[in-house]
């Protein structure tokens, strides 16, 4: 029997849980677009250029020594956390699609030739379509894309006949931001290697969600970004295969990622700072520890259990409306509830919504290509955390009932 | 009327309204009332992409005089487009160029006309506004 999560006690640790939103108290159900902070993370934040601010690896003086050594900890519990082989392979980014952008310009310029083929899902986000797009164009190379089902689903058979010996890289979204569709990544994994092509998996979704083993995984590259996962925005990881990451090309050049330059010849420095191109976001690098050791720290078994819980009471209440259709009902699938209602726009739901405090997402989520497979405009999306209730859930159906009732 | 005094009977119209869901429900059927944009107007390049809704917006030149029709898949943007029609109506171009609109702000939907929630509504009265500009060259 698994612990019950406390929810109430929870909630204390986030203090805009607090505030209210056009006289409500706020209903934050937007944790798929950016999560919220708890007050360690938000404490770090201000710690950092209250007492340790100046610039890191290349200071002698002790504030940047002391810098340097709590954003390199960082690094280390980043490890720790996707379980890493080794703390070199665990690059810091600007986000998911900085480190999508950094593996199609690298990996991309070494790697793929002219008739190579890329195969990524219908359920991409424009994070991981557009790059993919750039780089085919660029080296005239072939984007190839998955189907899916109606339940919003990868079909596995069709994404196995895609593989060839053509194929060089796989990028696939290991939660879909849409659907909340959780892809079988590591049997898709397996199929790519089999052809010998590299596998991304986009993790934006996941992190905060599953606990992520990327050697398990057995993927080549994986990514995403801090802010989902309850730390700051403006940093994410990169994990590659180290042989990988040693074998391509810098991204940006810069401070911080040379070994020596001269006019005539610049040598790269290691692992992972020959990918980490200037002065970094040391401030959010910092707080990402915060955020590691306080997530590190909670019961991911019954939070797990508790995000099932809304998931299928959500479900089950949102679909007592009339005309309501959920979009995404994959058999393992996550906190997310995509839907539409018959004779009513999204974005007209979600300002009437938003005036009784609710704050969820409205539109295509930056997935076009999959709004146009399912020929609608977009959704309403709910996107739950470990910190929302039962009682969020039902204040959220009774506005969306309100406001199909003032729309209809 | 002019514009400044149509701006002005909207903001007297909207000041009845004591809470929000009243403003709203009345935004909502103004946005029911409005008369639909015919088919064949509804053309790509009539077409204001936005990222939540979209909006069609032609323009013609009646004698001295600009008219307007709109439309979007959105009804609460539509309420909207439906005052912004009327505050602009049986006006010269002239007229619509040099108009300062105020109202939205007034009676309180200002959040609507922010770029951020790429309605396609702000990109609609710059439109407005540019067809202005090319007619004020025909009268």
């Amino acid at each position: 029997m698994v612990k019950e999560l406390d929810v109430i006690a929870v909630r204390e640790d986030f203090p805009i849980l607090k505030r209210e939103v056009n006289g409500k108290p706020l209903v934050y159900l937007d944790n798929g677009a950016t999560a919220q902070k708890p007050k360690a993370v938000i404490d770090a934040l201000t710690r950092y250029y209250s007492n340790e601010n100046s610039n890191i690896h290349r200071g002698v003086h002790t504030l940047s020594q002391e810098a340097t050594s709590a954003y390199e900890v960082a690094r280390e519990k980043m490890k720790a956390f996707i379980n890493a082989p080794e703390k070199e392979t665990v690059i810091f980014t600007k986000g998911t699609t900085d480190g999508i952008n950094l593996i199609a310009f690298s990996l991309g310029r070494e790697f793929i030739q002219e008739g190579d083929e890329i195969v990524i899902s219908a359920m991409e986000h424009h994070s991981n379509i557009v790059p993919w797009q750039m780089l085919c164009e660029q080296k005239k190379a072939v984007l190839k894309i998955a189907p899916i089902n109606e339940r919003g689903e990868i079909i596995i058979e069709e994404y196995q006949k895609l593989l060839n010996s053509k194929t060089k890289l796989v990028s696939i979204v290991h939660i879909s931001n849409t659907l909340g569709t959780i892809n079988p990544i590591k049997e898709m994994i397996k199929m790519a290697h089999e052809v010998g092509a590299k596998f991304i998996v986009d993790a934006a979704q996941s992190a905060p969600h599953m606990k992520l083993d990327v050697q398990d995984l057995n993927c080549d590259f994986l990514v995403f970004s801090m802010h989902k996962v309850f730390g700051p925005t403006g940093i994410g990881v990169l994990y590659g295969k180290k042989e990988l990451l040693e074998a391509i090309p810098p991204y940006q050049g810069g401070g911080d990622m040379i070994k020596t330059v001269s006019f005539e010849k610049t040598t790269y420095n290691e692992l992972p700072h020959k990918f980490e191109a200037g002065t970094p976001n040391i401030s959010a690098g910092i707080a990402v520890s915060a955020a590691l050791d306080y997530i590190e720290g909670l019961d991911w078994e019954a939070m797990h259990e508790h995000e099932a819980e809304l998931l299928a009471y959500g479900t089950a209440q949102l679909k007592s409306i009339e005309g309501l259709r959920i979009i995404g009902e994959a058999k393992e699938k996550t906190s997310v509830i995509s839907f539409i209602i018959d004779g009513v726009h999204p974005y007209d739901v979600g300002v009437i919504v938003d005036k009784m405090g609710i704050a969820v997402r409205t539109g295509h989520h930056c997935t076009q290509p999959l709004m146009d497979w399912y020929k609608i405009p977009g959704t309403i999306r709910a996107s739950f955390a470990f910190y929302n209730t039962k009682e969020e859930v039902d204040l959220l159906v009774t506005a969306v009932k309100r406001a199909v009732q003032m729309l209809k | 009327m002019n514009i400044a005094e149509r701006q002005a009977e909207v903001i007297d119209e909207f000041s009845m309204f004591e809470d929000w869901m009243d403003k709203y429900e009345h935004l909502i059927s103004l946005g029911k009332e409005l008369p639909l944009i015919d088919d064949s107007k509804k053309l790509e390049n009539n077409l204001i992409k936005g990222c939540q809704s979209r909006v069609w917006l032609d323009a013609q030149l009646e004698g001295r005089k600009v008219v307007y029709t709109a439309d979007s898949d959105a009804i609460i943007t539509k309420g909207i487009i439906s005052l912004m029609i009327r505050v602009f109506t049986d006006s010269s171009p002239k007229e619509i160029m040099d108009a300062e609109l105020s109202f939205i702000d007034e009676i309180g939907l200002k959040e609507h006309l922010s770029p951020t929630r790429s309605n396609g509504l702000v990109s609609m009265v710059k439109q407005m506004k540019m067809y202005a500009i090319a007619y004020q060259t025909q009268v």
